[in-house]
């Protein structure tokens, strides 16, 4: 028997990207567009969420419509449109919110709220059907989290940053050593050309324990480059990027790596912004052959930052679950997975 | 034409379905609730009430600010999208105007405003004739003690409407003495309806580039173009 194809409009506006997207299934992109607006917040050295909303209004309509030639397809044809309602900026997230309400209730189609990380953890989806259960890596500028996954749609945060996100570490260190805003594929870039010779912490916190904490790392590069200066030597930005990473990705794939033994999984996923670092995803696939068991799935570069694909896909997965939103769906910027 | 008209640039909410000269119906609500949560739904259900599906509106009116920037950018993204996927015309109105028309039988001038916080508020000026209304100054913030000072150079009547202006209409009055009233409290939110009238005639937006007229830069981006300033000054 032979089912029906599934077609989902996907819309995100979380954050600077203007996104949205049509997946077939689950799994397969129809259209996959996105709007960015990092240019614009560049000069204010971060995202603006004032600046980040005005810009999603003058967007959403022309990335929806480029979204629906680019499937080649009318919106009559979709069987649902999958929004995120949080976390993220709140402004920016009613955007998105907003629009998709308005889609669904003109032609009458089911909508569905996505969770941000949802998206990001189903990312992965569009490359390599989910093996339960697994574990994904999240690691963005908003989010560092390992998240448990027995089936579809159920999510269990294992471990949580308590203090600054990974991705909030790099842009900090990368302000220090003066390099420009979005400092992670500048960390990325420099570590390759230096060495991790400067003695830098690592957080491990308690035994047994999968939270993260980077805000001590990001004071130890501070003090370190201070002091440096104080005593008029020069540390080489490069050894200090490469030291840096070391010591992020060292605990990112170990606490990683504990867990994934610890849950018995099938599969590794690594979602979010910084999934995009070299030094992480070679570091991970180093690792991984502690447990070969396991497969690593790693999302391409373009999926790995936000865009609307995966919110598609995570909505898919929900949709036939029978997860349905109402017309008062809300955003909400500090939602739990 | 079957319009509908929104409106949620202040605490108010309006939504109004208008068929030709018939105002079908009308949800006006004056609460410090969520728009978000809110606007859909009574979009829904007003349209239910009217026996009217989504497919058979042929124009959206949409209050375009100033307000609330978060209130009118709900407003407007729904009205965008609403406009763009049912492949029909969408028309902005200066909320301000939409404020004013609910007075537009006054012979006069009528002051429509809202607060924009310290000291300062959303207004222009509006000229009522023959049950149309015409701006006369555009919609601008400005401190309300300087656009008191500034309308005393008119020798006409003037109205104040709007929710907020019981907290400016002292510096009104102080400086207009007699010249100046304040509309009744039943005038003060703005009536979708009007909305929908003032936006019947009116050349349709592009859609796509259509964005609410905010009146301020965002304040990150007035702080920088400062900054810019003060640099190419030294
Ligand atoms: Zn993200």
């Amino acid at each position: 028997m032979s089912e029906k194809d599934i077609f989902v409009l996907g819309i995100e506006t979380s954050c600077d990207e203007t996104a949205a997207a049509i997946v077939k299934n689950g799994r397969e992109i129809i259209a996959n567009v996105v709007a960015s607006q990092m240019e614009s917040h560049q000069r204010f050295g971060g995202v603006v969420p004032e600046i980040a909303s005005r810009h999603h209004v003058e967007q959403i309509t022309l990335v929806l419509e480029e979204t629906m030639r680019r499937a080649n397809m009318d919106v009559n044809e979709l069987d649902a449109i999958a929004v995120t309602e949080g976390p993220g900026l709140v402004g920016a997230l009613l955007i998105g919110v907003n629009a998709a309400k308005a889609l669904a209730f003109a032609h009458r189609i089911p909508l569905v709220g996505v969770h941000h990380i949802a998206g990001h953890i189903y990312a992965n989806r569009l490359v390599q059907e989910m093996k339960f259960p697994l574990l994904a890596l999240v690691v963005s500028g908003g989010h560092t989290e390992l998240v448990y996954m027995k089936e579809h749609g159920m999510f269990e945060v294992i471990g949580e940053t308590r203090d600054d996100a990974a991705g909030e570490a790099y842009d900090k260190v990368a302000r220090a050593l003066q390099l420009p805003y979005p400092g992670g594929p500048h960390i990325d870039r420099l570590a390759k050309e230096g060495k991790p010779i400067i003695d830098l912490p690592r957080a491990w916190l308690e035994e047994g324990s999968y939270d993260f904490s980077f805000s001590g790392l990001k004071s130890a590069v501070i003090n370190t480059l201070h002091n440096a200066k104080q005593r008029g030597e020069t540390l080489r930005p490069e050894d200090m990027a490469a030291s840096f990473q070391a010591s992020v990705v060292e605990v990112l794939v170990e606490k990683t790596m504990q867990a994934a033994a610890h849950y018995g999984v099938k599969q590794i996923l690594l979602a979010g912004g910084v999934a995009a670092n070299e030094g992480l995803r070679t570091q991970l696939r180093e690792q991984m052959k502690r447990l070969p068991e396991v497969e690593l799935v790693i999302p391409p570069l373009s999926l790995c930052t936000d865009n609307a694909a995966m919110i598609a896909a995570a909505g898919t997965v929900l949709l036939q679950q029978g997860k349905r939103a109402s017309m008062a769906l809300n955003a909400n910027p500090s939602l739990l997975l | 034409m079957k319009v509908l008209a929104i409106d949620t640039s202040t605490f108010v909410m309006g939504i109004a379905v208008v068929d030709g000269q018939v105002v079908k119906g009308e949800i006006i609500t004056n609460l410090k609730k969520n728009h978000s949560i809110r606007v859909m739904p009574a979009i829904e259900s007003l349209l239910q009430e009217c026996d009217m599906s989504p497919k058979e509106i042929e124009r959206i009116v949409v209050a375009k600010g100033p307000g609330s920037y978060t209130g009118v950018r709900i407003g407007v993204t729904i009205a965008k999208t609403l406009a763009w996927t049912l492949g029909i015309s969408l028309v902005g109105v200066s909320s301000l105007e939409a404020m004013a028309a609910s007075a537009k039988y006054f012979q006069g001038l009528i002051v429509p405003l809202m607060d924009a916080r310290r000291g300062q508020i959303y207004t222009g000026l509006y000229k009522a004739e023959g049950g149309n209304i015409q701006s006369i100054v555009a919609d601008q913030v400005i401190l309300a003690t300087d656009w008191a000072n500034e309308l005393k150079a008119y020798d006409e009547p003037i109205l104040l409407v709007g929710n907020d202006s019981s907290l400016h209409e002292a510096s009104f009055i102080q400086t207009l003495n007699r010249a100046v009233q304040v509309a009744s409290f039943t005038l003060h939110n703005p009536r979708p309806s009007e909305l929908a009238w003032l936006g019947m005639h009116r050349e349709p937006e592009d859609i796509h580039t259509f964005v609410p007229n905010y009146i301020r830069l965002a304040e990150a981006e007035a702080n920088w173009l400062a900054r810019q300033q003060e640099r190419t000054e030294c």
